[in-house]
């Protein structure tokens, strides 16, 4: 993942820059046609002014590229189909091994004690409280092979396992008419889903991977597995899941990316 | 005599027409929203490859589009409907309006041979502007062909799970990401090439701009 505080180009041009440009255009174009073509106000610079040009930088540019943001989660809203199963794979194609991704170098990876800890439900449920992980290991379980897309592009083939995620929301009574699902996690990252996905037959808490309690490179304790959402919306280390109305956003989209992330 | 032409129906070469529209004024507007639409998913393209380079090199960050991977996925995910939207009015009024026969029909193969061989000797002929040589006929179409394969190959790699029957069509996610880089690489060599012959006959660009 690329840093937050990798730099953007700032280029802007100067009046002399832009009597520059229009010169060099004016010599590329034959004599006859150059002053009818000139008084049009046209350049060939003009289309190299996008690039690092103020233009992409300036708020307007900002906001309306988020207000597209906001409406491509209401188009993939629209297109996500509850009952459409991502494919799956047999355990020869997984990719092995499998890659660590994070936001940070493998040797930040949170350690958590399995024995101390206890996930934390709250918000919009009827049974709030905390789940230890042999609790949550005793419910019905379900295996998966699936693609892991990641937004940047490539994609690996694991296995996980874990509960079903709509069982567990029906055992602690959550609204299953609220908007969102947020989760909280050991490494300072945060998510949030939408209800119908929370609800797909392939969310999945995971607690294991490739048969094996879900090591920390992975997301030990837990991680959301959502094989029709992308990489960076399956949370990892998750110490909180909560239900609710109010837009929770996530440690990416508060930054720029995509909300809904959908596969 | 009407105002707004018909090709076919003009005898070629005929110089009092000069004054006729040859570019009407919805492929004007059509071929700038489809080049700065296309521009914007190219440069942003660019940046989200470089997050995760399908072969041994990065475009220089220069050239790219948005500062950073997450500025490059908007302007990817809101240029598309730029491109997307007016590329589909552009083809669907070539269709509607009989545009489509009078200025890609006949497709020649054996035309498109000599007039490759004329334009390499300098020896293509542009004095009629309403018609396009074979060369361009066969570039126009496929610059159609490739962009169409790149919006394709872009939705699956969007929506791989919600679109599987367009998925298995380009053959899987990692093929798809392949044809998506690979359309690219031709859509550039046709933006480098077509640049280049407008600069060489700038009359072109006239009457892409004021249609005549």
């Amino acid at each position: 993942m690329t840093p937050r505080n990798e730099l953007r180009p700032n280029m802007s041009l100067t009046a002399s820059d832009r009597r520059e440009l229009i010169k060099d255009a004016g010599r590329l174009v034959p004599v006859p046609a150059r002053r009818r073509f000139l008084r049009g106000g046209v350049t060939l610079g003009s289309l190299a002014m996008l690039t690092g040009c103020d233009v992409t930088d300036s708020k307007t540019a900002e906001k309306l590229l988020m207000r597209v943001s906001r409406f491509n989660d209401r188009v993939q809203g629209w297109l996500f189909d509850p009952n459409r199963l991502a494919p799956t794979y047999p355990e020869s194609m997984i990719t092995r091994p499998f890659p660590f991704n994070a936001f940070y170098g493998i040797e930040k990876v949170p350690q958590v004690d399995g024995a101390d800890f206890r996930l934390q439900v709250g918000g919009r449920v009827r049974q709030p409280g905390s789940w230890a992980l042999e609790q949550l290991a005793a419910l019905p379980q379900q295996e998966q092979v699936t693609r892991h897309i990641c937004v940047e592009g490539w994609s690996a083939i694991g296995r996980w396992g874990g509960v079903l995620f709509a069982h567990f929301l029906n055992r602690v009574g959550a609204d299953l008419t609220a908007k969102y699902v947020g989760f909280k996690c050991a490494d300072e990252y945060y998510e949030s889903i939408d209800m119908p996905t929370a609800l797909h037959p392939q969310t999945i808490l995971a607690l294991t991977y490739d048969g094996q309690t879900l090591p920390p490179k992975y997301g030990f304790p837990m991680k959301l597995r959502m094989p029709t959402k992308l990489g960076y919306k399956n949370p990892k280390h998750i110490v909180e899941i909560f239900v609710t109305n109010d837009y929770p956003g996530g440690y990416w989209e508060d930054q720029g990316y995509n909300w809904f992330g959908g596969s | 005599m009407s105002t707004v032409t018909v090709p076919s129906q003009r005898p070629s070469g005929s110089r009092m027409d000069r004054d006729m529209v040859v570019q009407p004024g919805w492929v004007r507007v059509a071929h700038w929203l489809n080049a700065l639409g296309a521009i914007l998913m190219v440069m942003s393209g660019w940046r989200i490859y470089n997050a995760s380079p399908l072969f041994a090199f990065r475009f220089p960050d220069s050239i790219t589009l948005g500062g950073w991977l997450g500025g490059a996925l908007q302007w990817h995910f809101a240029a598309m409907w730029l491109l997307g939207v007016n590329g589909l009015i552009y083809l669907l009024l070539n269709l509607l309006t009989g545009r489509v026969r009078s200025r890609f029909w006949p497709l020649s193969p054996r035309q498109l041979v000599s007039d490759f061989g004329a334009a390499l000797r300098g020896h293509l002929s542009h004095d009629d502007p309403s018609r396009y040589n074979a060369v361009q006929k066969a570039a126009y179409v496929g610059a159609v062909v490739l962009l169409v394969l790149m919006v394709l190959s872009g939705l699956v790699l969007w929506k791989s799970v919600q679109f599987p029957w367009l998925r298995a069509l380009l053959g899987g996610y990692d093929t798809a990401r392949l044809v998506h880089f690979l359309a690219m690489c031709g859509l550039v060599f046709f933006f480098l090439v077509h640049v280049t012959m407008v600069a060489l006959v700038p009359r072109t660009l006239r009457l892409m701009i004021l249609g005549r």
